[in-house]
């Protein structure tokens, strides 16, 4: 099966700058893909690229983005107007900046409906209160009529993932869609999603920051560091046996519930500096702050290299702590 | 005597839709030395809790001591003296920085209004603890926005250092930092408590920070302390349902995926419900759960909960 979204060698540049470089991903129907990054890993660029809404400073030089037949970086605004919306939508972290104030949640889950499917502005009113309850709002039939600011968090999320799913997208891209909310709604949140995910055959982007998400909803993760992909794995593999120095650094600094590690027990494993450090580096972006650097690592960015099936990994002294006894090669 | 002693506290707004009961009744006890986590979602009133402490906000009842002094009470001029003593550290430290002051102004601003030391005493005392909090001695001359969001934590850590506090109040000191560096601002906070022999009140949403930097816990909803007890018994054996929803509902790479526990969204703290306020979203509510307030009782030496049934849980 042709992957639905095929992203190849993307690089975003502004200016000054190239917070995205090089970067190669590609997604299945139906499937979840993580990208898990800090901020300034170009994480949310990426994003941007595949909704193509950068800002205008920033160009894309090279890199193809495949979306079924089209390249979305070739296409022009009318073209992408089709397609946002309808084929691909996108969730934010804030709901709250993303929803217009001054306009009830029914006309805005209805705009989508009669740009895309031309429905009547009756039909539009009660597809969007099926979409509510689609989305486990309760009582649709009368919060249909309220203002964002009438919702809290949990329920403004909510809106924002029917707005999005109005047309029954192919890609949903997801941007950090649950780092706003408590932990307890949090988890209902990307309950849903999932479930709609399943129901609807989408495939989901999902953008985060916070492992654990990882973890336990991809099917399939990039670890990014300062604009590349430095690593990429199924879930299982990356928190049993992560490769790369970056995510063994991140999954040894981060306190976890169900680990007994108490202050009085010893330090957290820090990883030193700051992503600040990859600015103007010519060899490995994460060299600066590497316990593993050596001096040819300052030569030149390293490859991805293929160290077991299914993965992907930028760093050539890395060796699993796991054996692995036939390396099968990956398609790229 | 403990350092910091709250009885009964409440906090209450007036807003738009009526009272809002941000604390509504608190005990909280901080001894020497130890470091009291405070965990809740938003809107729970934990960093009200927080803020009412260092009286930034008038408690509505109740009362604060602090070293066995009533400072629930005080005027703004006495309480400048309890104020060296409880410092806090802000979730977002670029916003409690003024943009158009050096680190050394900043720094400075403390001193001077304590009237500490002459300038160059006061320069030293600031580079001192520059030096402490691992910032670069050129610092001083900077401004905020010249640091990564971890240094500026750094900054915000040395300020309350300044007066040599006996207490920290720190507000999600590292809920905006990313994860690697999160790790770091936790070990600073650990070298300064042993440095200095700190006490903390730890207020996070975030269960497993507390987890590692916690002696005791209290978990908060509604304004109330839920359930109390020291780390290790609180995660071995938690006894309020919320607790346990809380911790089922992190994600964990270690733990296959869960159904959410809870379903519906926090009750507004304007219309806190009959009974239990938990009862709305609680998997186990009766109707006894609907009508009788649970007491927030001691079910084993240090480990205290506010449920009927807390001993039919685990």
């Amino acid at each position: 099966m042709a992957a639905l979204l095929q992203v190849d060698n993307l690089t975003i540049r502004f200016p000054r700058a190239e917070p995205v470089r090089n970067l190669s991903f590609e997604i299945n129907q139906g499937e979840t893909l993580a990208i898990v990054g800090e901020s300034g890993s170009g994480k949310s660029l990426t994003a941007l690229a595949l909704m193509q809404l950068l800002p205008r400073a920033a160009q894309i030089p090279n890199g193809r983005i495949a979306f079924g037949e089209q390249d979305l970086t070739k296409l022009n605004a009318r073209g992408m107007r089709q397609l946002r919306g309808r084929d691909i939508a996108m969730i934010f972290q804030e709901p709250m900046t993303s929803l217009n104030p001054v306009m009830t949640i029914g006309r805005q889950i209805a705009e989508v409906l009669k740009v895309h499917e031309k429905l009547s502005s009756k039909a539009a009113r009660e597809r969007a209160i099926e979409l509510l309850k689609l989305v486990r709002i309760p009582a649709p039939e009368k919060r249909v009529d309220d203002y964002p600011h009438q919702l809290s968090g949990g329920m403004r999320q909510r809106v924002m993932i029917a707005i999005a799913v109005a047309c029954k997208p192919k890609l949903l891209i997801a941007d950090e869609p649950t780092t706003a909310l408590d932990v307890t709604i949090q988890a209902q949140v990307l309950d849903l999603l999932d479930t709609l995910r399943r129901e609807l055959q989408m495939a989901v982007v999902l953008i985060t920051h916070d492992l654990g998400v990882v973890a336990q909803w991809a099917d399939k993760v990039v670890v990014m560091y300062a604009g590349r992909k430095v690593e990429q794995a199924l879930p299982d593999d990356l928190f049993n046996d992560p490769l790369h120095p970056y995510t063994r650094g991140l999954l040894a600094a981060s306190p976890r519930l169900k680990h007994d590690f108490h202050y009085r027990d010893g330090a957290l494993t820090e990883i030193p500096g700051s992503i600040v450090s990859a600015v103007g580096e010519t060899g490995c972006p994460f060299r600066p702050r590497c316990n593993q650097a050596r001096a040819s690592c300052g030569h030149h960015v390293p490859q991805l290299i293929v160290p077991a099936a299914d993965r992907l990994v930028a760093c050539p002294f890395t060796t699993s702590s796991k054996a692995v006894p036939h390396a099968a090669a990956l398609s790229h | 005597m403990p350092l910091l002693s709250v009885t009964d506290l409440k906090t209450h707004y007036k807003s738009r839709d009526g009272l809002l009961r941000a604390v509504d009744g608190i005990d909280l006890v901080v001894e020497r030395g130890e470091t009291v986590g405070l965990v809740g979602e938003s809107g729970c009133g934990k960093s009200t809790l927080g803020k009412t402490v260092l009286r930034l906000v008038d408690p509505t009842a109740g009362r604060i001591e602090f070293k066995g002094e009533d400072i629930t009470v005080l005027d703004q001029r006495s309480l400048r003296g309890v104020r060296k003593s409880i410092q806090m550290i802000f979730q977002d430290p670029f916003a409690s920085l003024n943009p158009r002051q050096t680190i050394g102004e900043i720094l400075e601003a403390p001193l001077v209004v304590h009237k500490l030391g002459d300038r160059a005493e006061r320069r030293q005392i600031i580079a001192d603890i520059v030096a402490k909090v691992g910032l670069p001695p050129e610092s001083v001359s900077r401004y905020p926005h010249e640091f990564s969001g971890g240094q500026r934590q750094r900054i915000g850590i040395a300020r309350a250092l300044l007066l040599n506090p006996e207490l920290i109040v720190c507000d999600e000191p590292v809920s905006a930092l990313d994860l690697s560096i999160q790790a770091q601002i936790l070990n600073l906070l650990v070298e300064m408590k042993k440095e200095f022999g700190l006490s903390y009140l730890f207020i996070s949403h975030d269960l497993s920070v507390v987890r590692y930097f916690a002696d005791r816990v209290m978990v908060m909803y509604l304004g109330r302390i839920v359930e109390s007890a020291d780390n290790a018994t609180l995660w071995s054996d938690p006894r309020h349902p919320y607790t346990r929803a809380l911790m089922e509902a992190v994600p964990d790479p270690a733990r296959p995926r869960q159904a959410a526990p809870l379903g519906g969204d926090l009750p507004s703290p304007s219309d806190v419900p009959s009974g239990c306020g938990f009862h709305t979203r609680c998997p186990l509510a009766t109707d006894q759960c609907r009508a009788e307030e649970p007491e927030f009782r001691a079910i084993a030496p240090g480990h205290q909960v506010a449920c009927h049934f807390s001993d039919h849980i685990n």
